[in-house]
């Protein structure tokens, strides 16, 4: 690319030009982009990108009744906010209950947007211990972490939801349809 | 009156009969032409640096359903059953927001392409705004437009109150594949991760292909600079996909192996079928159409009388081949006229004379297109995804005429 762009400043300096699809590549290089924290926020279910830290469900009951029940319920639930807890196994009923435990497929992302959204007044306040120790309380209410667990960098990523199978992941829409 | 312009009358008019014809200027009804409107009589109001809308078309306005607790978590619908044409005001164009409008300098704001690329880029606005541009006229849908349809009762706000998450504007940017290109994308990459610069950081997975192909990012909307509403300074646009993945305040394109699993591609903007799996990355909006005008909310002055039918229909998988409209509740259908000229993954207007005869009438419409595909009923939607989907809502819109000229809302 430098050469590209070599040679089209070269162009316009030895011989003024007009053409179609001819322009200048602005991008500034940066390697360290892909190291750096505020450029690799998404947490993958791989583990990818999890912040080092750890927190117990003990500590995340103490913040959850503090900062979240307010808007989501005691324990995750009958807020005014979405429960976050309860109604696993709930899908297939005749009234369906979308909750964190209920539906969604892996326990990265509970992390992921626990830390750039909540609590909605200061996303990204949370600590990366906070947010470990929140997740693990909303998880243990379903049994999902044990009451005297904690989760961390090391194990999130492996926490087996009941809903990982339940999605289907191939996009609906073939991309050929379009044509 | 300044008394230079006092100084001028007195002088030139003066000779020629004094008080009487100074007075002329300001009778409040013509002796020379009766019966003319006082806006003829009178000079208007000065130039404005920025117009607005008159002052009679203030009810004309989006309309807001937010969080209590979290107001900038909701939306604004946009007003179709007062609009006419194809192009959304910049103003009334929908909004859908997860924590509020960020205010951004664009100074201050960096975009970033990074991750399974040879050369991490980063970008200001102004090194964007040297690029090659593009314009596309693209309509733009919320994943959970109309979901209120859902519910077993039928809702009877306005038409653009229910169906109104669904915009149509130029936009003008500079295509992602150029971006990419100088990039240079690595063979692993089959996903990318978009990230915005709001409160929410909202991120969400999109497939390679599509960023390879007809994406770009929007730096204007209709001619001008972004709104902040709809993520100044810049934003993805992906003609015809879900409104979510058109990220804005775009910060990041992050190109990845696999998709990140974000909370809006896996617990919401998915499909809870009838089996109780849900499906993911349903990108593509569906063909719809909607007649804005007579709609659920209106009455009908003359019984019987002849009314004029007027709708816009949209797909994300092409142009409208063809709208249909109904006044028996589908027992037959009637091709309706389109406005031209009929553009891809865009809003076309549809307009069809209707004499009614004054019994109850059940107004609809239905969309194919290009591709082939049509705009199904309710009933078959239902059947194939379920009472509990929520999202992408596309079947036929139903009005109810009835004899006292009311229109109401209704599942046929």
């Amino acid at each position: 690319m430098f050469m590209l762009k070599a040679a089209v400043l070269a162009a316009v300096v030895v011989n003024s030009v007009l053409a179609d699809e001819l322009y200048q590549p602005m991008g500034k290089i940066d390697h360290e982009l892909n190291n750096a924290a505020k450029w690799n926020l998404t947490i993958f279910p791989t583990g990818k990108n999890l912040p080092e830290g750890s927190g117990s469900v003990r500590q995340g009951a103490e913040l959850f009744a503090s900062q979240c029940a307010a808007c989501h319920g005691q324990n995750g639930r009958g807020g005014s906010a979405m429960a976050l807890t309860g109604d696993v196994g709930s899908l297939t009923s005749e009234y369906p209950e979308k909750t964190v435990n209920s539906f969604w497929p892996y326990a990265t992302t509970l992390f992921d947007y626990l830390r750039r959204t909540m609590p909605p007044q200061a996303p990204f306040s949370l600590t990366a211990d906070e947010a470990y120790a929140l997740s693990a309380f909303i998880l243990a209410q379903d049994g999902l972490v044990p009451e005297d667990g904690h989760l961390s960098q090391q194990n999130i990523h492996q926490i087996q939801m009941p809903n990982q199978q339940g999605f289907y992941t191939q996009p609906r829409d073939n991309l050929q349809v379009m044509q | 009156m300044t008394l230079r312009r006092r100084n001028f009358l007195k002088n030139s008019l003066l000779p020629s009969g004094g008080a009487m014809i100074f007075s002329l200027p300001f009778r409040a009804d013509s002796q020379a032409v009766p019966g003319l409107p006082a806006s003829m009589q009178q000079p208007g109001k000065p130039f404005s640096n920025y117009g607005q809308p008159s002052e009679y078309e203030k009810t004309v306005i989006r309309w807001i359903s937010a969080n209590a607790e979290v107001p900038g978590n909701g939306v604004s619908w946009s007003p179709l059953h007062e609009l006419a044409g194809t192009i959304t005001p910049n103003g009334l164009h929908f909004e859908r927001h997860h924590n509020g409008v960020p205010e951004i300098d664009p100074k201050q704001h960096e975009f970033v392409i990074s991750g399974l690329v040879e050369r991490p880029l980063q970008f200001s606005v102004m090194d964007l705004l040297r690029y090659p541009m593009h314009s596309r006229i693209c309509f733009i849908e919320c994943g959970g437009n109309s979901n209120t349809s859902w519910r077993t009762e039928p809702v009877q706000s306005a038409a653009g109150y229910t169906h109104g998450l669904v915009s149509n504007a130029e936009w003008t940017g500079v295509p992602v594949k150029l971006l990419l290109k100088e990039a240079g994308v690595k063979s692993e990459a089959k996903w990318v991760v978009a990230e915005g610069a709001d409160g929410a950081s909202l991120n969400l997975s999109i497939p390679l292909e599509k960023l390879l192909d007809d994406a770009f990012i929007a730096l204007y909307q209709n001619g001008e600079r972004l709104r902040p509403e709809n993520g100044y300074p810049m934003r993805l646009i992906l003609p015809g996909w879900e409104g979510i993945t058109q990220v804005k305040w775009l910060r990041q394109l992050l190109l990845v192996e696999t998709p990140a699993q974000s909370r809006d591609e896996t617990a919401q903007y998915t499909e809870l079928m009838p089996d109780g799996k849900a499906q993911q990355f349903s990108f593509i909006m569906q063909p719809k159409s909607i007649i804005t005008s007579p709609s659920v909310g209106m009455v009908l002055p003359d019984n019987p009388g002849i009314y004029q039918i007027s709708g816009l229909a949209w797909s994300g998988f092409g142009k409208v081949a063809k709208v249909e409209v109904s006044c028996d509740g589908g027992e037959s259908w009637q091709e309706a006229s389109l406005q031209t000229p009929v553009l891809d993954k865009a809003f076309t207007r549809f307009t069809i004379g209707w004499q009614w005869n004054g019994e109850t009438a059940i107004l609809q419409s239905r969309v194919t297109d290009e591709a082939g595909n049509i705009q199904p009923s309710r009933e078959m939607l239902v059947t194939e995804k379920g009472k509990h989907n929520f999202f992408h809502y596309n079947a036929i819109i139903s009005w109810e005429v009835d004899p006292s000229g009311e229109i109401f809302h209704v599942y046929a």
